[in-house]
């Protein structure tokens, strides 16, 4: 279903990775290695259209991802290195507000299942900047329990993280995986993805 | 895509009054320049009511200048803008939600406040109104051009004085028509064609400023 040919990046004038090639069919995870600054995170903003390759193509369901557009971002979803939530917004608001302009609004009762889920029931109205890092990492992961789109690209989605949160957080990718989606990420963490097929791919071997 | 637009406001409106501390510095910046004015030049009536429109509207573009960089600047580095352009909608649309956002919390303000500080300037009722009518037409255009400059410069060091080089020359025009308004109607002369040429300006950059500030974020993401 995901289609990578011949990938290459260049930032600056330092050429990252070349010839970057894999397929990714349902049910399946990529567990994208390589050391610092190998181009991990270079490589998950190409996936997701966020940059653009010098050279090689992408594809979503046998179709470029440039000429997708729109369709494709409906069918997926990014989490980077940020958490994307505002300090001055409560972690109900955060949520509800990040689905809303997702385009994929939930109803207050879903998003406090959904902070209940991930270990935030009773700071819901709270605002974020009195969170700790592994708390508003949690409310941005909040976004993925009722999240149903095909892709999920996850950008080191375990970090401030602790054993607990990166059990259910692992949970929530092995159920997605189960549900016949497909995942992307980055990790340093030695993580145990419950179900689906984990593939892993070395950048600058 | 009109929910979308919604979903923009409200955020961004939500925001301004969580963080009431940027959208009354902006307010202040303004009343403190137009308020100097008149200490400086001194009780001269003839002369602060010739200079008025022209001091209140560069004080306008100034206070307005000072809060673009944040109009994309939180989002961009907490993650959020990287989100709202993966957003299955069109980002033209976000845009135009930013930029609406923008303007209740800057423009609509300046403009509100206006004809109170025109009174300094001994500004006849006239000249009142037509300097408020002038800034309600001028000011959404302030933000949609200045929203492309924003969305280039966005992430560079020293971004601030960069984006008054680009957009304070692109704010000419609205400066022209906008003061010129005001000086037609003090000098009882029609005051309509200035108002109906910022009403062009209004359109046109209305429709254009999404798309290139759109393409800006994209090249500045990257």
């Amino acid at each position: 279903m995901l289609e990578a040919s011949q990938l290459e990046c260049v930032r600056g004038d330092r050429r990252l990775f070349a010839g970057v090639s894999f397929r990714l069919e349902g049910g399946e995870l990529l567990n994208l290695q390589g050391k610092n600054g190998a181009g991990k995170t270079s490589l998950l903003r190409m996936l997701v259209g966020l940059a653009q390759p010098v050279a090689g193509e992408i594809a979503w369901r046998g179709v470029a991802i440039r000429k997708l557009a729109e369709d494709y971002r409906a069918e997926l979803c990014y989490m980077g290195h940020h958490n994307a939530i505002k300090e001055e917004l409560t972690p109900l608001e955060n949520l509800l507000a990040s689905a809303r302009l997702a385009g994929e609004p939930l109803s207050d009762e879903q998003a406090l299942e959904a902070l209940y889920a991930v270990g935030l029931g009773g700071r819901e109205e709270l605002q974020a900047k009195y969170l700790s890092q592994g708390q508003k990492r949690r409310v941005a992961l909040a976004r993925l329990i009722h999240e149903r789109r095909a892709l999920w690209v996850l950008d080191e989605p375990f970090v401030a993280l602790d054993v607990a949160a990166v059990d259910m957080v692992a949970g929530l990718i092995g159920a997605h995986l189960q549900r016949g989606g497909l995942a992307v990420m980055t990790t340093h963490q030695a993580v145990n993805i419950p179900a689906g097929a984990v593939r892993e791919y070395r950048l600058g071997a | 895509m009109l929910s979308l637009f919604f979903a923009i406001v409200g955020r961004d409106l939500k925001l301004a009054l969580r963080r009431q501390a940027d959208l009354v510095s902006a307010l202040f910046f303004f009343i403190i320049v137009v308020s100097l004015f008149p200490l400086g030049v001194g009780p001269e009536m003839d002369m602060l009511r010739k200079m008025a429109p022209g001091i209140l509207w560069v004080a306008a573009l100034l206070a307005t200048m000072l809060t673009l960089p944040r109009l994309f600047g939180d989002d961009y580095r907490d993650g959020t803008l990287e989100q709202l352009v993966l957003a299955p909608q069109p980002l033209p649309v976000t845009v135009l939600g930013k930029m609406a956002a923008h303007w209740l919390t800057s423009g609509l303000p300046l403009t509100l406040l206006a004809p109170v500080l025109g009174l300094q300037f001994d500004l006849s009722a006239e000249g009142l109104m037509v300097l408020t009518l002038a800034l309600l037409v001028g000011t959404p255009s302030l933000s949609a051009i200045g929203a492309i400059g924003a969305a280039l410069t966005l992430g560079l060091r020293g971004g601030g004085v960069l984006v008054s080089l680009l957009v304070l020359p692109l704010y000419i025009p609205v400066l022209i028509f906008g003061a010129g308004a005001v000086d037609a109607a003090v000098s009882g002369l029609g005051f309509e064609a200035h108002l109906s040429l910022l009403g062009a300006l209004l359109a046109g950059s209305l429709f254009f400023a999404p798309w290139a500030t759109a393409a800006a974020l994209k090249i500045s993401l990257e």
